[in-house]
């Protein structure tokens, strides 16, 4: 059956080198089985070899993936694989947790976010990060929102930081429900709400890619199906990038997926062939609940 | 009767109903457990309160007395055949003004010289007809300062002379033992502080309601005094525990704030920040007296900085402060949630900036706490300021933080040995309650803040 699955994709979908011949990730010797999109668009974030060593433990061996503009690219893998770690390297989260180094290359837009003259301060503002449990500040909703654009000297004047914060609580959904109550603090809104303002906070400095940690995992399912909905709007400005524990949400918001075992990348490709006909066995042993 | 929840199974079936039994048996050992572990709690709490309890209402008791004092109200008769003094000199149209001053002051050492216990016992003897006296018995009832405070009257209004005025003044710390019956008055006339003329003139003039008890201010206006006891105040203390308390808030919660701020969010973690972090650890449990001995040898004996000054005092409080306020701000700082700098992080906010704008602002109230425990403890300690020269005996109340001075704690340490113990020991509970007052009040600002910091979130 797994090989009858494999001539399936490869039939379904033209070989990689003749699709983007200038990737070099489907000519590279890897463990990784992969399959690229029918129509891949441009990619915005490549990593290559990224191997991340938390003190002597190695966490992550030699991950090398793209990640298309503006589209969902979903993580997924039982809990300790790696895919959180891989996400943080993304933004340089890593950098602030102690004894945490990583080797291998990553790019957005083709320039290396680990050159040493790169500030991962500007890094972080073009690759936002949305955590697994909501983290609003401390303080009023208006002031959430308003705090990275102000940082980043974004807004000019009064006026401007607050069509900004309009517009970014509009985008996450959640206008409607606070335009009443901007001066009312961040941790009085339910969970959900929560999480859509941590969501509009990290559009508001309008980053290139958001980095989104299991976004879901505190929510009900109602408000995990508004944040849903939102990702998908969210897409067609920007790309996101999102770790799930649930393969269910996976499959519904990501249009590419990447499986990752144990620090490794065991497979990645579109979202409806890895749910439908993975190539390995550990994926199809994973997406049809045989362990994690 | 059969318990409620007996199972309606067949006992025999599962076993179900043994293990019932031996979790009820197992239930009572544990309850039992619960309730002699609640009985030790409120024994503890209730000998706890007990101690406070006692010891507040013993410094009450005590030193509640102290503030009311006898005051004796005599017709004053400014007699010209006592009062011999010309006129107050009028600044003649040419003269200098340094001459009028020289004039002034030449007839103000004359109004000084003049005889005002003279004046005094007339008073004295006046409000007590037929009753037979020396002069020496009848002045010990009234305070050794009163005399002067007839002089100042007289330099403020040269007019009262030939004139009788109503004047209210402090009866003498013996006399005021005498009357608050501080004293045994059974005892023999030689265990007496007052003559027994004196002593008859006291209970007299009580009768009479020249003599009464009205609440004694001077305790919070006047500096300490020897010669003049019973108008002994502690403003100068009070004045000199202030300053030092400015002075360990200004320099101790900035520089207590910044090493803790760095050495938790921007230190690397080495050997020698582990070593700087042991010290301070060790440093907080330097005994005080240490402390003292090194403000000597440093802050007068190497910087000459004045004696007896708030500042030095501040200063060496302020070493004493800093590594209390360090290590509390450190472990408020390690009690913030990492999702918090994860979220100023990942907006772009630098290391800086997540330390300022968002983990810092949660420490406050912890921080605060620290500050107000750190303050109170310093503005309560004697032993370093002994080493200092702030146990000298300071009369006046100081101007600046240079000034010579005391504090609180060691004004009560001083009354406590002074030698007038019938008299005194009230005064020492009265300073007690004073510097008790100033904490409350200092922990009840905490409280006030703390609540205020925490409600803005």
């Amino acid at each position: 059956m797994n090989t009858e699955t494999k001539q399936e994709a490869t039939a379904m979908h033209m070989p990689a080198e003749k699709i983007v011949p200038q990737s070099d990730l489907y000519t590279r010797e890897t463990t990784t089985v992969r399959t690229p999109d029918e129509n891949p668009g441009p990619v915005r974030v490549s990593a290559r070899d990224v191997s991340v060593f938390y003190g002597q433990k190695q966490a992550l061996f030699d991950v090398s993936i793209d990640v298309p503009e503006k589209s969902v690219t979903a993580f997924i893998g039982p809990s300790g694989c790696g895919k959180s770690t891989f996400l943080r390297t993304l933004n340089r989260m890593n950098d602030t947790i102690e004894g945490c180094r990583m080797t291998g290359k990553i790019t957005l837009d083709g320039a290396d976010i680990y050159d040493p003259s790169l500030d991962p301060v500007e890094l972080r503002a073009r690759v936002g990060m949305v955590f697994q449990k909501p983290n609003p500040f401390p303080k009023s909703i208006y002031e959430n929102v308003a705090y990275g654009p102000r940082i980043h000297g974004l807004s000019r004047s009064r006026s401007e930081l607050d069509s900004i914060v309009e517009s970014s609580l509009q985008k996450a959904g959640l206008w409607s429900e606070v335009k009443d109550r901007l001066n009312e603090g961040g941790t009085s809104l339910s969970g959900g709400q929560q999480q859509r303002l941590c969501i509009a906070r990290a559009i508001a400095v309008s980053p290139e890619v958001i980095l989104m940690d299991e976004p879901c995992s505190a929510l009900d399912p109602i408000a995990t199906a508004r944040i849903e909905e939102l990702i998908d709007e969210l897409k067609q400005n920007y790309t996101i990038v999102i770790v799930t524990h649930s393969m269910q949400q996976a499959a519904r918001v990501s249009q590419r997926t990447a499986f990752f075992h144990l620090g490794n990348l065991v497979e990645e490709g579109p979202t409806d062939l890895i749910f439908t006909s993975p190539v390995e066995k550990r994926t199809q042993d994973y997406i049809t609940g045989r362990f994690g | 009767m059969a318990h409620p929840f007996t199972p309606q199974l067949d006992p025999a079936a599962d076993g179900s109903a043994e293990r019932l039994k031996r979790i009820r048996a197992s239930l009572g050992k544990r309850h039992a457990q619960e309730r002699r572990f609640r009985a030790y709690g409120i024994a503890a709490i209730a000998a706890a309160l007990g101690f406070v309890a006692i010891l507040f209402s013993m410094i009450l008791y005590q030193g509640l007395p102290a503030f009311t004092q006898a005051n004796l109200t005599l017709d004053v008769n400014f007699d010209p055949e006592i009062v011999k003094v010309a006129d107050r000199p009028v600044q003649a149209p040419d003269q200098s003004v340094a001459d009028y001053r020289r004039a002034v002051l030449d007839w103000e050492r004359k109004v000084t010289m003049v005889n005002w216990n003279r004046v005094l016992e007339k008073a004295i003897t006046a409000a007590a007809p037929g009753v037979d006296i020396d002069s020496r018995a009848a002045l010990s009832i009234v305070e050794t300062s009163e005399r002067f405070r007839l002089r100042d009257m007289f330099v403020a209004d040269p007019g009262l002379l030939g004139k009788t005025v109503k004047v209210t003044m402090l009866a003498s710390a013996n006399a005021d033992n005498w009357l608050k019956g501080n004293i045994d008055r059974s005892l023999p006339d030689a265990q007496q502080q007052l003559s027994a003329p004196a002593r008859a003139l006291a209970d007299k003039f009580m009768d009479g309601g020249q003599m009464r008890f009205a609440f004694a201010w001077h305790i919070f206006t006047n500096g300490d005094s020897r010669s003049a006891p019973a108008s002994a105040g502690l403003a100068g203390a009070f004045v000199g525990s202030l300053y030092m308390m400015l002075v360990v808030i200004v320099l101790a919660v900035p520089i207590g704030v910044m090493s803790a701020v760095y050495l938790e969010e921007f230190a690397p973690k080495n050997k020698f920040t582990d070593f700087i972090e042991v010290n301070i650890n060790n440093l907080a449990a330097v005994p005080s007296i240490v402390f003292g001995l090194l403000g000597a040898a440093v802050f007068i004996n190497y910087f000459r900085l004045p004696l007896s000054a708030p500042l030095v005092g501040g200063l060496v409080l302020t070493l004493m402060t800093l590594p209390t306020i360090i290590i509390a701000t450190r472990s408020a700082l390690r009690a913030v949630p990492p999702s918090l700098r994860q979220a100023a992080l990942g907006v772009g906010a630098s290391k800086t900036q997540t330390v300022f704008h968002h983990v810092l602002p949660v420490t406050y109230p912890g921080i605060l706490t620290a500050t107000i425990i750190g303050v109170a403890q310093a503005l309560g300690e004697t032993a370093p300021l002994l080493l200092i020269g702030m146990n000298a005996f300071v009369a006046q109340i100081p101007g600046t933080p240079l000034d010579p001075s005391s504090a609180l704690p060691v004004q009560i340490y001083l009354w406590q040995g002074n030698e007038n113990r019938n008299f005194f020991e009230a005064r020492t509970s009265a300073a007690i309650i004073v510097l008790l007052g100033l904490m409350l009040m200092l922990n009840a600002i905490a409280i006030y803040l703390r609540a205020r910091l925490e409600r803005r979130k």
